[in-house]
């Protein structure tokens, strides 16, 4: 079983469905119990980085996550999902960023609205973007440079663990792997064929345990 | 590198797609969850389902209809129309839908687009924008609320730039004088718009031809073009347009 982890932001069903549609047994729940009974944990994102830790620690979810993935339950992240993994984030405040779940150390800042060379991009990075990923797991069989749906104002500190790269204003990381927790910054739920075959992806690694 | 993106907006009236002509005369053009399927599978990179009813009573219609598009369709999809409150959007978000778009009532209340921001990212909340082109030779354009009933006074470069201070996440930009006109954009408006904000803007209203989508890029600096009958009509694919688009050195997701 599958648990979608649910903390009242956001948008579940697309992603519910997505992983069902790969073959997973999904319970969407907001108790930290089905989190440690869970094979593995997906836990999606629509809304704010301070919010949503606010919600994920007083419902005791946090915990559960982190005891959970620090026994090798597989875990995917997506979008602030995938932000929540590492161990701050600036969403509210640059000078006292606000703890997340610690997965992966560093802090999730905003993305930058100029290039190197002075040149201004528009942020929130909204659409279709490429990945260039090295990481054979999650993006098994899908091609390099295939696009996926971002919509996102910050991101994550390129560290050890990335595997998949991304380029706006910046090349950030669109994808991180430490152990079997996965992150990535894209939403596969909507990111057509090449999503739904990383989801797939996901749901093979489980199940080969 | 970022695609420019194709979308295909549907207005929806009790459960159908409509197209207004500068927002009178309606065609119904078919069932919206079948169509929005039918560009998913042609690459659209997104879809919007405006609802021009709007009436308080028939929320829950809108509402069911952002729940059977997220289980239906592998792309992102924002609904905009007759949002009043932060708990409208929150009651839309959870149904489903990526985005939502606010228009009337983001300039009745700005602070709905700040708080809406502080819960669902700013990524979440689209501002759409109907302006109308002051008469008398000078590129000014005033901001109308109410699907084009109300005038506002408000300018719309300066209405964008506040929408996008409070949070708005992107602009969706109607010209109200080329919607339906089938001219092609207000390229002035959309670049007047897409140069005063550092979030991403829309060009919406009046394709008629294929080199429209392609110059509402390039002269409209726009990071998204938006039509609807051109397609509805099957007039022309997804597919024709990126084509243009690319052959014109557009970035698209083909």
């Amino acid at each position: 079983m599958i648990a979608l982890i649910d903390y009242k932001k956001g948008n579940l069903r697309s992603v519910e469905r997505g992983l069902a549609a790969c073959g997973a047994e999904v319970v969407v729940s907001d108790e930290p119990e089905d989190i440690a009974r869970a094979e593995a944990l997906v836990l999606p994102g629509v809304g704010a980085f301070t919010d949503a830790m606010a919600t994920l620690e007083e419902t005791g979810q946090a915990d559960a996550i982190r005891q959970a993935v620090a026994a090798g339950t597989p875990f995917l992240g997506i979008c602030l999902g995938m932000h929540l993994m590492f161990e701050a984030g600036e969403e509210h405040a640059v000078n006292d960023p606000t703890p997340g779940l610690g997965l992966i150390p560093g802090v999730v800042g905003r993305l930058p609205r100029e290039d190197g060379q002075g040149a201004r991009y528009k942020i929130p990075h909204v659409g279709w973007n490429q990945v260039e990923a090295a990481d054979d797991g999650l993006f098994k069989d899908i091609p390099h440079g295939s696009f996926f749906y971002f919509t996102h104002t910050f991101a994550v500190p390129d560290t050890e663990f990335t595997c998949g790269r991304t380029t706006h204003s910046v090349t950030f990381p669109s994808a991180v792997r430490r152990g079997d927790a996965f992150g990535v910054q894209f939403h596969p739920e909507k990111s057509s064929d090449a999503g739904m075959r990383l989801l797939q992806n996901f749901v093979d690694l489980v199940r080969e345990g | 590198m970022l695609a420019k993106r194709v979308i295909p907006c549907l207005d929806v009236k009790d459960g159908r797609v409509v197209k207004g002509v500068n927002f009178v005369g309606l065609r119904d053009a078919g069932d919206p969850i079948a169509l929005a399927e039918r560009y998913d599978a042609e690459r659209a990179d997104e879809v919007i389902f405006l609802d021009i009813t709007a009436t308080s009573d028939d929320r829950g219609t809108v509402v069911d209809l952002a729940s059977h598009a997220s289980e239906r369709l592998h792309l992102p999809f924002t609904v905009g129309g007759g949002f009043r409150s932060a708990a409208d959007i929150r009651s839309m978000i959870a149904a489903g839908a990526d985005k939502v778009s606010i228009n009337s009532a983001a300039v009745k209340d700005p602070a709905l687009i700040t708080e809406a921001a502080h819960a669902f990212g700013t990524q979440a909340i689209l501002v759409a924008i109907d302006a109308k082109r002051i008469p008398g030779g000078v590129d000014r354009w005033e901001v109308y609320t109410a699907g084009g009933r109300n005038a506002t006074g408000l300018d719309a470069v300066a209405w964008a730039q506040e929408a996008a201070r409070r949070g708005a996440g992107e602009i969706l930009l109607t010209s109200m004088d080329r919607d339906g006109s089938r001219e092609g954009f207000d390229c002035a408006l959309t670049r007047a718009v897409a140069r005063a904000v550092d979030i991403p803007v829309i060009a919406s209203g009046g394709v008629g031809k294929l080199e429209h989508f392609a110059q509402g890029i390039l002269e409209g600096e726009a990071d998204a073009v938006l039509a609807a009958s051109v397609f509805h009509f099957g007039e022309l694919t997804i597919r024709q347009v990126k084509e243009d688009m690319a052959r014109h050195g557009i970035p698209v997701r083909m």
